[in-house]
């Protein structure tokens, strides 16, 4: 069973405590973006483009068993150091743990101030996205077992 | 012309943002405002707020004389030969779009050709792909060259007996481009076209002799000349104008209402529909006094070396290419760097108080010509500075490094 998605918001937000300066925040987000493993070429289409991000960003998702795993990438780097953020909090959990899910991390670590609001609306695009695939799932799911 | 005098008349300046002192360098979006400017809304909203051309009362006349002393400073500024060809407009894009919708619509028939170019602003495409669209013309298009300039050779196999009006930008926002208008003024009414230019970036830095051009519209927007906000000039020739039907309907613009016809007010006022932008209009007279009296010609010789100097700082940056290196330019260097995004430099120089502009400037089909997705811009006023261009370009230097 892997953390809930409070406790691994939690985490993060005690990482960024121990970052001081904003220059290490920025420093921090852009090793996250620079580690983050992406998605393939292949899938970097229209057809997976999250709209609303200024940056171009790319969401592909798996379910395995009863788990969504996000895979994500994007041509800035400060988006994939976020994008890696969302991954760690949000992936390996069921579509209902997804959709119950309250990300309050952002506000905390003061992302809004380090991004421009254009960003942040970039992000809650991204969330809407990812929590879109989880009611995908869920109905999906739903329709099996009516079957 | 005394820059640390200058920057003393601009209150934002002193600002810090994210803790450092600011360095606004997005000038083609908008300008900051002197407190000649900032005084004047407050002035006009304390001692005149009153509507203009109708009230018999002594509020009413005085607003009237300092909204039509803006009308007569723009007349100046841009040397129209008559107050009459001086339309109130909320800007660049409401000029182009009356323009578009009105002589659209009086001018354009099917077949007929508009012609536009590579490096327009939306704003000066849609509008006429609407009027393309509504009216079975053809919009063509003159394409730029690399290094960001028209191509002239182009341009005059484009223009031919079909084409009606040629709507081109005086100074390109995204590459700072300087077009030869006048030249392109003359060849287009040489096959009988009538010419809109788009002057939004223009306006800020060079002298603009309507009448010298000899161009048929001019539209500008206040903001990004020192002014407020929603309010802008759209100049058109009288004889032009006379012919044109209004844009919109509403008070002001009417002579005679009733049920069977309505006759329409004499210019400009024809084309003024609604109370309009008053407060900022009237603040719009001391933006304008405040560029004469600096003068065009010193505030162009200022930012010309800026260009060239923050030019050269920025080709000693490693990996960085600058985007549009036309001969005649305005203040606007607009740059990619390989293998960084633009908005990743935007947001960092954001954390050390340096605004830019990043992404596409509202030029896509420009974007993709280059190939690209969008630039950093960086856009001079008057009141910058080399210290300015100095520490910008060392901050980017350091931004780029922590970025690759």
């Amino acid at each position: 069973m892997s953390q809930s998605i409070k406790n691994v918001q939690d985490e993060i937000i005690e990482d960024f405590e121990f970052l001081e300066s904003k220059s290490d925040k920025y420093n921090y987000i852009i090793e996250l973006g620079k580690k983050l493993e992406g998605v393939e070429e292949v899938h970097k289409i229209d057809k997976n483009i999250i709209k609303g991000c200024q940056s171009k960003v790319w969401l592909v998702t798996e379910k395995q068993s009863n788990t969504i795993h996000y895979r994500a990438d994007s041509d800035s780097i400060l988006v994939r150091g976020l994008i890696s953020l969302l991954i760690r909090i949000l992936s390996g959990h069921t579509p209902e743990e997804v959709l119950k899910s309250e990300l309050y991390f952002a506000e905390k670590i003061g992302l809004a101030q380090l991004l421009s609001m254009n960003r942040s609306n970039g992000l809650n695009a991204m969330i809407k996205q990812m929590k879109m695939f989880a009611l995908a799932y869920q109905a999906q799911e739903n329709a099996t077992q009516k079957v | 012309m005394n820059i640390k005098n200058i920057r003393a008349d601009f209150p934002i300046l002193a600002q810090s943002i994210q803790e450092r002192p600011l360095i606004y360098f997005d000038n083609a979006a908008t300008s900051q405002k002197p407190q000649v400017v900032i005084d004047a809304i407050t002035h006009y909203y304390t001692h005149l707020n009153s509507n203009v051309h109708r009230g018999a009362h002594t509020l009413a006349e005085r607003a009237t004389i300092a909204f039509e002393r803006t009308r007569e400073t723009a007349r100046a500024f841009i040397n129209a030969a008559s107050v009459q060809e001086v339309i109130f407009v909320k800007g660049t894009t409401e000029g182009i779009n009356l323009v578009a919708q009105s002589f659209g619509t009086h001018s354009i028939e099917q077949g007929d050709e508009i012609l536009i170019s590579e490096m327009e602003h939306h704003s000066n495409i849609v509008p006429w792909q609407i009027l393309a669209e509504r009216k079975g013309a053809i919009l063509k298009v003159i394409p730029v060259s690399d290094e960001g300039e028209l191509d002239m050779e182009a341009f005059d196999k484009l223009l031919t007996e079909k084409c009606k009006m040629l709507a081109i930008v005086h100074v390109s926002n995204a590459l700072g481009t300087h077009n030869p208008v006048k030249q392109m003024i003359q060849k287009a009414h040489a096959v009988g076209a009538k010419v809109l230019v788009d002057g939004a970036q223009s306006s800020p830095h060079f002298e603009i002799d309507v009448q010298d051009l000899d161009c048929d519209f001019y539209t500008f927007s206040a903001h990004k000349v020192y002014g407020p906000t929603g309010i802008g000039i759209l100049y058109g020739k009288k004889e032009i104008l006379d012919e044109l039907p209004p844009y919109m309907g509403g008070g002001e613009m009417i002579k005679e209402v009733t049920f069977a016809k309505t006759s329409y007010n004499e210019l400009p006022y024809k084309f003024e529909a609604g109370t309009p932008n008053i407060g900022d209009a009237v603040a719009f007279h001391h933006a304008m006094e405040y560029v004469n009296q600096i003068g065009k010609k010193n505030i162009a010789t200022h930012e010309e070396e800026l260009l060239r100097y923050g030019t050269e700082k920025l080709s000693n940056i490693e990996g960085l290419t600058i985007i549009g290196r036309a001969k005649e330019k305005a203040s606007v260097i607009s740059f990619i760097v390989k293998g960084v995004h633009h908005y990743d430099i935007g947001m960092l120089l954001d954390s050390k108080g340096i605004a830019v502009r990043t992404g596409h400037h509202c030029t896509q089909p420009l974007m993709s010509r280059f190939g690209i997705d969008g630039t950093v811009r960086a856009s001079f006023a008057v009141y910058n500075e080399k210290e300015e261009i100095d520490m910008f370009a060392k901050e980017l230097a350091q931004t780029i490094d922590m970025l690759r």
